[in-house]
């Protein structure tokens, strides 16, 4: 479940000067820092872009711990890319591609380990404003990022509750004797889910 | 208040709720029953979730098949499984989440959330994941969700039957100093000392309307 709660509960609280930085100047500080590294052509040039990356997360004091847990989950992506890239293009070629996606991980990352989930969806919210002239509802858009996100976690417990299930019933594999119980119990939590939401008035 | 005048649920082929007829005007009041009595789609009827096959039932003088929505802005609910409620990642956001649709500012939202998850013990965890919360945690934030709204009447739908001894005495010591009027269905019975009123359905009916002691004296023979 460790993926599941660190996509849920990626923030991590501060003041540091990154924490305070309005969201939409966070979001097209990464779409700037993602273009660079596209157009780094030099090993050097990668280099100092790492060091910039390692100042950023030194300044918002997310710490070490968090810092990995971000780009843990890309680290065998990572490795085979650099494998299949050294065969394929040659060892310089296969550093800098690496790096140069390890990096665009981290950077995203460090934007969502100092930017609270409701800011970010307020923010997609405004963004969204003007495509309601096109039948978009920006607040339900931003609801359903939300309630995607909270439901990750849910779904891993409801999981894990159905696995444990099946093992006391000695079934140790089963693909039905999972995937039933797990589609029923997810249906049950969906219909409870918008019972309340219409429950904390918003059901219209 | 609320008023239920020849009220009938039926869902399906089932009568979940026969003929029932109460105005609940106290300030503490409990449902009690068996499971399968109707006692969950009686507290839905009181704030629009479930309405009525026949008969009408009127919160705070307005018509629940006629103002759902309207009625359930000022009807707070507290559903069973508090994992059911909570939407945001954060205790601080999902608190924050009930208050979205009234356009506060950003300072006075900062301030009822605040305030409210103080109140109620929970402002350590702020900023926590909010599924790594205990049950009664959980249960406790899903209070704050729906107290920060500053309802006039809440529902609690056996608020404490996922939760161990500890976090039930919260919720019941919570529940006493709730200025609102509150409804609590609940199998929990010590949960109900003090109340003014509780209803005992049986089957759909209204099988005793009286004093704590002497409806669940009713109930406790009924279920011998």
């Amino acid at each position: 479940m460790s993926g599941a709660t660190g996509l849920a509960g990626i923030y991590v609280p501060g003041s540091s000067p990154l924490h305070r930085l309005p969201v939409g100047v966070k979001l097209l500080g990464l779409a700037v820092c993602c273009t660079v590294l596209v157009l780094l052509r030099s090993p050097w040039a990668m280099g100092a872009a790492a060091l910039v990356t390692a100042g950023l997360y030194a300044l918002s004091g997310v710490g070490a711990a968090a810092a990995w847990a971000q780009i843990r989950p890309v680290r065998w992506f990572a490795v085979a890319l650099f494998a299949v890239q050294w065969v394929m293009a040659g060892l310089p070629t296969a550093a800098m591609l690496t790096s140069r996606l390890v990096l665009a991980v981290a950077l995203a990352a460090l934007v969502t380990l100092t930017t609270r989930t409701s800011a970010m969806l307020a923010t997609l919210e405004r963004g969204l404003r003007p495509a309601r002239r096109l039948g978009v509802d920006p607040f339900r858009l931003s609801l359903l990022l939300s309630l995607t996100i909270r439901t990750v976690p849910v779904m891993a417990g409801l999981a894990v509750r159905v696995r444990e299930a099946q093992r006391a019933r000695g079934v140790e594999w089963s693909l039905r004797a999972f995937a039933v119980p797990l589609v029923v119990s997810a249906l049950r939590h969906a219909d409870a889910l918008g019972e309340a939401l219409s429950a904390r008035g918003l059901d219209d | 208040m609320i008023d239920l005048a020849d009220v009938h649920v039926r869902l399906g082929q089932r009568d979940v709720l026969r003929g029932i007829t109460a105005t609940l005007a106290e300030r503490r009041i409990g449902v009690a029953g068996a499971n399968g009595s109707g006692k969950s789609t009686l507290a839905r009827l009181f704030n629009g979730l479930a309405l009525p096959s026949s008969g009408t039932v009127t919160v705070l003088g307005e018509d629940t098949r006629r103002h759902a929505a309207r009625i359930r802005r000022r009807v707070g609910f507290l559903f069973t499984d508090p994992d059911a409620q909570i939407v945001m990642p954060t205790v601080a956001e999902d608190v924050a989440f009930s208050l979205r649709r009234h356009k506060l500012p950003a300072a006075e939202v900062t301030r009822r959330v605040s305030a409210v998850l103080a109140r109620y013990g929970l402002d350590g965890h702020a900023d926590h994941p909010a599924h790594q919360l205990s049950g009664g945690q959980k249960q406790l934030l899903a209070l704050c969700s729906v107290l920060v709204l500053e309802p006039e009447i809440l529902i609690m739908d056996e608020p404490t039957t996922l939760l161990d001894l500890r976090h039930s005495r919260l919720v019941a010591e919570v529940l006493r100093e709730l200025p609102m009027q509150v409804i609590v269905v609940t199998h929990d019975l010590p949960l109900l000392d003090g109340f003014d009123r509780v209803l005992v359905l049986d089957e759909g009916r209204i099988v005793a309307d009286a004093t704590p002691e002497s409806a669940l004296g009713h109930y406790r023979k009924l279920m011998a």
